[in-house]
């Protein structure tokens, strides 16, 4: 049991697309009233379904030319403690992303750096000097597209 | 190019989106004309693309999320095009990255349960064309998820 319905969907499928559409104009084009409509959103709210906003940059112009993408696997499992590599790894400003994954590696970085040659500092400096980090493998981002998935 | 004031404006709306304009003005030392006519500006030379709303699919009831890495038979022209077009056709994908590097594409996949992931992936991803080898790692914990640039 769901407690959410088609016209909830709808109103995060556009939110996701554009996030500073009002309760007026997400309304309109649901055929929902402003109030009813600003009830959804904020139901959706309270119960952490949206879940923030983000702003959409453009990378390249802004200087970052490169997205890399690196597999981690801890070296000596069980000796270093997860926390260390954690907190210090979510430290390193140029990491945008790290996840915990269970396969062939323990995390996941997204990485950004301004060249290869920049992100090649990164990598040598920052990640390999990080706490019981092992083998590492890194595939250069060259698209990426999101979709709005189930809804 | 940028200056220091369009960089703090852009890095504080990193932290927080959702900021009222005098809010941003205070915290970037500045006046909300001179903010608003800034980010008009970013976004009329495209560095601000827009906001969008980030979607908690845990709270949706989608309690699994996998990381297909695939490696794809590039002996065939067409290889790449097919399995991004069928890819976008299966619901569950909610992000499709292509890679330079061992992997050539990744999709970000989403399921209710256990059961529910194996359904999607004997269902539709075996079914996707022209897959050489495909890996999974399975999201265990997301630590930092902020995207944010260290501008």
């Amino acid at each position: 049991m769901t407690p959410w319905d088609d016209l909830d969907f709808a109103l995060l499928r556009a939110l996701s697309q554009d996030a500073t559409q009002s309760a007026g104009s997400l309304g309109r084009f649901l055929g929902l009233s402003q109030p009813a409509t600003w009830r959804r959103i904020k139901r959706l709210q309270e119960a952490g379904v949206l879940a923030g906003r983000r702003i959409d940059l453009d990378a390249e112009a802004l200087g970052f030319g490169v997205t890399v993408f690196l597999g981690v696997k801890l070296a000596t499992k069980g000796r270093v403690s997860l926390e260390d590599f954690e907190r210090a790894v979510t430290a390193i400003p140029e990491v945008q992303t790290v996840q915990h994954v269970l396969g062939l590696y323990d995390y996941r970085l997204r990485v950004v750096a301004r060249d290869i040659s920049d992100f090649e500092r990164v990598l040598r400096r920052r990640i390999m000097a990080l706490p019981g980090v092992g083998d590492v493998e890194a595939n250069v981002l060259l698209s990426e597209e999101r979709l709005s998935g189930p809804l | 190019m940028l200056d220091d004031l369009d960089r703090r404006i852009l890095r504080f709306l990193q932290s927080d989106p959702a900021a009222p304009m005098a809010e941003v003005a205070e915290r970037c030392q500045s006046q909300p004309a001179t903010v608003a006519r800034r980010l008009e500006r970013l976004k009329a030379q495209g560095i601000l693309r827009g906001q969008y709303a980030v979607i908690d699919w845990a709270v949706l009831g989608y309690a699994v999320e996998v990381s297909l890495r695939f490696t794809l038979d590039k002996t065939n022209a067409k290889a790449f095009d097919e399995f991004l077009t069928a890819a976008r056709e299966i619901r569950q994908v909610i992000a499709i990255q292509t890679f330079l590097g061992r992997v050539d594409v990744r999709l970000s996949v989403i399921a209710k349960d256990m059961a529910d992931y194996q359904k999607l992936y004997r269902n539709e991803i075996l079914n996707l064309p022209h897959i050489l080898e495909l890996e999974a790692l399975m999201h265990v914990a997301t630590l930092k998820t902020a995207e944010a640039l260290p501008l």
